[in-house]
């Protein structure tokens, strides 16, 4: 690894200070994505700021029913918690799906926010990538892009968002809290990360002199129907093909209430309002669920390798919705596919 | 990168830090050692205390070779600095036996012949260890999944579940 200096924050507005008086540090918590990326040469921070020690370890509920989760809570903890377990099933299930336990006993909830987007050209430093060198060029558009992009793409950059946490968060339309110079502020989940446009070197609409210090979750859970369904190469620990988080309020067969969204297609968790307003007030069914599936699928576009994540999107998309409606969302450990 | 662009370092980077001194408490031992603010637990364990059961495969957290309890919990050594570990407990798999006696997963993977190469193995047992210190996992279904950290390209997959059943007292 590069050299680096090392600093403990004493709280978080020590934290603040000392970012903002060295553009070049990094906070540092879990570290399980900063570190190999230092290691990779792909992220080359002067100076770590170990925010580990900070007090934003609680989970508690909020006066409005909701949930607060402080940004150090580590994932398994979080999957584990039982008020997650009982009311936030689909957050339970997506962290688990994620990454391998020893990695998810480091991880914290708002490192999992912020590790980078990725693609196998961002992380050889050989090769041109516009997200780890503005403007030297995207290696994987003509390259070899089977995990990347098909939707919301741009010219400069085709990565995906590897988290299956945020696709849940996005489902639970989740509230990031942050603190930065001129105090706090939140940022809905939606808004928290975005497209690459002509900046896919920025990930996230958090400043870099800000810190994640919660995340909310709003009172609405879909804890009955629910399905986190993860399609990868490997049965376990891989990251997504694609993925589907699906969550539906119903009154007997018909849709009251649903939610979709997509990982490992896009630069951020893919959500659709409009293939979520066909979906309202339908029979829960599959010619229903596949016409949402058209409808968060419209405009997407392979590279080659990965054209084939349009059909399996589709398909993804009407299955993870027919097992929320059923009532049996996939298991974690039961690889097969209901 | 994103927030590094327009900033140089302030001072050269071949003036580097000095070495920060630590206190681990590795497998129930005191360790006092001074070491680079960059250097991993892994390399701490192996280059600094000379434990060099714990293994360094990929580096990259991608193949559980390193796999440590710290504080209990299992944890991909080569992505975790020492200094950031300051105060915590340590287990290596040369902190699992107890009196000369082997601990019951090192027992059971001798038993099921639960390895080939063996690179793999302490990181395994560590990683079990963990596992079953979670008391999340039941069946063997549970076993692969919760284990998916630790590749073993031996491919003793079978008998490494089988081993961890029998430390569970599932054989």
């Amino acid at each position: 690894m590069i050299p680096f200096q090392y600093t403990r924050a004493s709280d978080v507005a020590d934290a603040i200070k000392q970012i903002a008086a060295d553009p070049s540090a990094k906070f540092i918590a879990g570290g399980t994505n900063l570190l190999d990326l230092i290691k990779y040469d792909v992220a080359t921070p002067t100076r770590l700021i170990d925010i580990s020690r900070l007090p934003l370890g609680n989970v508690e509920e909020t006066a409005n029913g909701g949930v607060l989760i402080g940004a150090l809570v580590p994932n398994t903890d979080l999957a584990y918690h039982p008020l997650i377990e009982a009311r936030y099933p689909l957050l339970s299930r997506s962290i688990l799906a994620g990454a391998s336990q020893q990695l998810r006993n480091m991880a914290s909830t708002g490192g999992n926010l912020v590790q980078r987007t990725r693609c196998f050209y961002f992380y050889d430093a050989t090769t041109p990538c516009n997200k780890r060198e503005p403007g030297s060029g995207c290696s994987a558009i003509d390259g070899i892009n089977r995990i990347n992009a098909i939707l919301g793409t741009s010219q400069s950059c085709i990565a995906t968002h590897p988290s299956d946490m945020c696709v849940a968060l996005a489902v639970l339309e989740a509230i990031v809290h942050v603190t930065g110079p001129a105090g706090a502020r939140t940022i809905a989940l939606a808004d928290f990360h975005r497209l690459p446009d002509n900046t896919p070197q920025i990930d996230t609409n958090l400043e870099p002199d800000e810190i994640i210090t919660a995340i909310e979750l709003p009172a609405k859970g879909f804890s009955t129907n629910y399905s986190y369904l993860k399609i990868r190469d490997r049965l376990s620990y891989a990251f997504a093909l694609v993925s589907v988080a699906a969550a539906l309020e119903l009154d007997g067969d018909t849709i009251k209430e649903a939610r979709v969204a997509l990982g490992g297609v896009a630069h951020k968790p893919w959500r659709s309002p409009a293939a979520e307003v066909v979906l309202r007030g339908q029979r829960a069914d599959a010619s229903t669920f596949a016409n949402a599936a058209d409808i968060l699928l419209r405009g997407a576009r392979g590279f080659g390798h990965n054209d084939f994540k349009i059909g399996l999107a589709r398909r993804a998309i009407v299955r993870t919705l027919s097992q929320a409606a059923r009532g049996t969302p996939q298991s974690i450990s039961d690889k097969k596919i209901r | 990168m994103t927030h590094s662009g327009t900033t140089k370092p302030k001072g050269p980077i071949a003036a580097a830090p000095e070495k920060i001194p630590i206190t681990l408490i590795v497998n129930g031992a005191e360790a006092k050692l001074s070491v680079a603010p960059w250097t991993t637990l892994l390399d701490a364990l192996r280059d600094y205390l000379d434990l060099t059961g714990t293994k360094k495969g990929c580096d990259h957290g991608q193949c559980g070779a390193c796999t440590v309890l710290v504080d209990g919990r299992r944890i991909n050594s080569c992505l975790t600095l020492a200094v950031m570990k300051e105060g915590a407990e340590v287990t290596t798999v040369e902190g699992l036996a107890r009196n000369g006696e082997l601990h019951p997963l090192q027992q059971a993977f001798i038993d099921h012949d639960a390895f080939q190469c063996g690179y793999c193995t302490s990181g395994q047992i560590c990683s079990a260890a963990g596992l079953i210190a979670e008391g999340k996992a039941k069946t063997a279904d549970e076993i692969r999944e919760l284990m998916s950290g630790n590749i073993c390209r031996c491919g003793a997959y079978p008998n490494i579940v089988a081993a961890i059943q029998q430390a569970m007292g599932r054989s």
